[in-house]
């Protein structure tokens, strides 16, 4: 299969991680920023073939794991409403609420339906207009492109039925706020190759620069993740701090001109709260009042809802770092993918969950 | 819009517990806890979880003597009705034949039985029923009886059909989901995803249509022939159906009380089947079969039992995967491509595809 067989070749593999282990002559701590490259790495195991003292740190992308606690029970709210088709993508329904999540809503009648694309969110309001159809927006500048276009589209259509919950968040202004903790241990960064595919690496540059830090732009199979870590473990042996791009067949230094241009008309920048993390200021999309009209937490009238974490989850400490999921007592026991306590449990790509579906203990 | 959305925020606090979720369906962790919590104890069901039951008639049974029966039933719901490489009808009678055929048995007969929802078209029904016909016929089983309701409209989608087979006992066979040992081979049929696979590309409109086809087919005469070559050595098998080949391992680990190592570059994932499930963010293990099957064997006859499989037009692709060992009881690890080892665990509830 062209483009994914080549990328987990065993032999490939194998000289990558022996060229990785005569590359390293010091310890390092290297965050991957993405889910989906913890995912990979936790699910091939990677982390644990690497040689002692270079580190693994799993960062803050997962989109599941960072919508806020209140976001999750904005959009309980919402669809609890008895006109509403709230629309979402697979991995949002399971993360809990305060009291409940949104497959249960599901089993208990409200209409909630899983969508590939948020183009079957307009398509499904065009079709229902004695119905409202919301879309659940979340996710990092790799789902922003196509949520613009969502918007776009039902601008379009003029469909006054259709509306979206916007909990975009932005790559960029999380590094920083991981860079600018006291406790900090990252050294280098893996950035998340599908964010830029649409934005390119510019504002990296800059990130790179200052915190004197190493970027690769790196990709999500076995030998991208492999193939990045080699460059970023070089970077600090060799005392340079530049960003690479390791995922040249996917990604230009400029990105992709027509998705950004989408995503400036319709949504524009905003603080956001981050789930564990707090608020961060320009760390988040919303919509531009030219689509304003479009916000389902207007229409709903939920934007001033908020609500308090449980506790016991350390969430916050795992997105930023600063903890591993064996490091929680409630992990694995009162905190299992069947019944997640907090977002990183959810998502498979969240790095409780990929650590649990993995058999770690 | 007259009702508050504030009050209206989450009325609902029952604990998900309490209802029964789309995900209790799947196959995975949410069935096997129904299975256990709710259903098994109330009907006082104590034994290994297996594909089909053995029912001895007993000596006063009449002419059939002491005659093992083996008997299963399975209800069929899929959506949509009609699916490359098949449609519900054939897939009632596979299904149930594979599951009389995963305990060793030699189908005989089948009953059938429809629940219908008013206004279904009856040239479909029609159509329907001629494939679970011609199935069963390929099968060599006879539908002996059947039933038919009809539920008004809005209270079932379509058609729902249920199977109930009985067969006998092939002569030496004794598979058991609780009798994998350890040092047996693990062996799967051929390719595995392509039925979820299938029937998700229709559903959601991606375009796989012409490349994937469901592998709904009957395992019998396939398993006849593990059995003629292997006899009391084939130890375990299933057809990983809902849950796929992850479940279905996890489930003979558990049952049999044996770990299991399988080697991810072994199992045998078609091109087509790993890029729909890359772009649905699916794990193909996890990923509903029709058509294959999973087997423990001794490894003194593991050779023949293969060469058996490669032989049947339905295991032309068999493969050893991995082993059952000792260590780690309940436990199937993964040797990942990279070299690296994770363990394979059931899907939780029902498959939700990734964000990105």
């Amino acid at each position: 299969m062209k483009y994914l067989d080549e990328y987990r070749d065993p032999a490939l593999a194998r000289r990558l991680l022996a060229d990785i282990h005569a590359t390293a002559t010091r310890p390092w701590t290297i965050m991957e920023v993405c889910g989906g490259q913890t995912h990979t790495i936790v699910r091939q195991g990677i982390d644990e073939l690497l040689p002692d003292g270079v580190r693994m740190i799993h960062g803050p992308g997962c989109p599941v794991c960072v919508t806020p606690l209140e976001m999750i029970d904005k959009a309980l709210s919402i669809a609890a409403w008895p006109d509403v088709i709230f629309t979402s993508f697979g991995d949002m329904l399971r993360v809990p609420g305060t009291s409940t999540d949104l497959l249960a809503m599901k089993a208990r009648g409200a209409d909630v339906r899983v969508v590939y694309t948020p183009l079957d969110a307009v398509d499904i309001a065009a079709a229902n207009p004695d119905r409202q159809v919301v879309f659940f927006a979340v996710g990092f500048e790799t789902t922003a492109p196509a949520n613009a276009m969502a918007v776009l589209r039902a601008d379009a259509l003029d469909l006054s039925n259709f509306s979206m919950l916007v909990s975009h968040v932005l790559v960029p202004p999380a590094m920083t706020s991981i860079l600018d903790s006291a406790a900090n241990e990252v050294q280098a960064f893996l950035a998340a190759g599908h964010v830029c595919a649409v934005m390119g690496w510019t504002e990296y540059e800059p990130i790179a620069a200052r915190y004197r830090v190493p970027i690769v732009v790196t990709g999500f199979e076995p030998l991208d993740l492999l193939e990045g870590i080699l460059m970023a473990v070089r970077q600090l042996e060799e005392g340079r701090h530049e960003v690479e791009n390791q995922y040249a067949r996917a990604v230009r230094r400029d990105g992709n001109a027509t998705a950004r241009a989408a995503m400036r008309t319709v949504f524009r920048v905003t603080e956001r709260m981050w789930r564990g993390i707090g608020e961060i200021p320009a760390s988040g999309l919303t919509l531009t009042p030219d689509f304003a009209r479009f916000d389902a937490e207007r229409r709903y009238g939920v934007a001033a809802l908020t609500a308090d974490e449980n506790p016991a989850c350390i969430a916050g400490k795992i997105l930023q770092g600063t903890k591993i999921p064996t490091d929680c007592t409630a992990y694995g026991t009162i905190c299992t993918p069947r019944h997640p306590l907090g977002a990183p449990m959810v998502s498979t790509e969240g790095t409780c969950a990929a650590f649990h579906n993995a058999g770690r203990r | 819009m007259t009702m508050d959305p504030l009050t209206a925020a989450c009325p609902l606090p029952l604990a998900e517990t309490e209802r029964v979720l789309l995900g209790h369906g799947s196959g995975g962790r949410l069935m096997a806890e129904l299975l256990a919590g709710v259903i098994a104890p109330e009907l006082g069901l104590d034994g290994p979880a297996e594909d089909a039951a053995i029912v001895g008639l007993g000596a006063g049974a009449g002419p059939a003597g002491d005659a093992e029966v083996v008997v299963s039933t399975d209800s069929f719901v899929v959506t949509p009705r009609a699916f490359p490489g098949g449609d519900i009808g054939e897939l009632a009678v596979n299904g149930t034949v594979n599951d009389l055929a995963m305990r060793g048995a030699r189908p005989v007969g089948l009953c059938l039985a429809y629940i219908i929802e008013e206004g279904l078209c009856l040239d479909e029904l029609r159509g329907i029923t001629a494939s679970a016909a011609r199935a069963a016929r390929a099968a060599g089983v006879r539908v002996v009886s059947g039933d038919t309701k009809v539920v008004g409209h809005g209270a079932a989608d379509g058609l729902y059909i249920t199977t109930t087979g009985f067969g006998v006992r092939l002569p030496g066979a004794e598979v058991s989901a609780a009798g994998a040992r350890p040092d047996d081979v693990v062996l799967v049929s051929g390719p595995i995803g392509l039925h979820g696979t299938a029937i998700l590309s229709v559903r959601e409109g991606l375009g796989f249509d012409g490349e994937i086809a469901s592998d709904t087919r009957p395992l019998h005469d396939l398993v006849a022939a593990m059995i003629e070559a292997g006899g009391a050595d084939v130890h375990a098998l299933r057809d990983p159906t809902r849950g796929g080949l992850a479940s279905a391992l996890v489930e003979l680990a558990e049952t049999s009380g044996v770990g299991v190592e399988v080697d991810e570059g072994a199992i045998p994932v078609p091109g087509t089947v790993a890029a729909a499930c890359e772009l649905l963010g699916l794990d193909p293990l996890h990923v509903a079969n029709e058509g294959c099957l999973v087997a423990f064997v001794a490894p003194e006859a593991a050779l023949e039992v293969l060469a058996a499989m490669r032989a049947h037009p339905a295991g032309a692709q068999a493969r050893p995967i991995g082993r059952a060992v000792a260590a780690k009881p309940g436990m199937v690890r993964m040797h990942t491509l990279v070299g690296a080892t994770r363990v394979v665990d059931m899907l939780v509830g029902e498959q939700l595809p990734r964000i990105c």
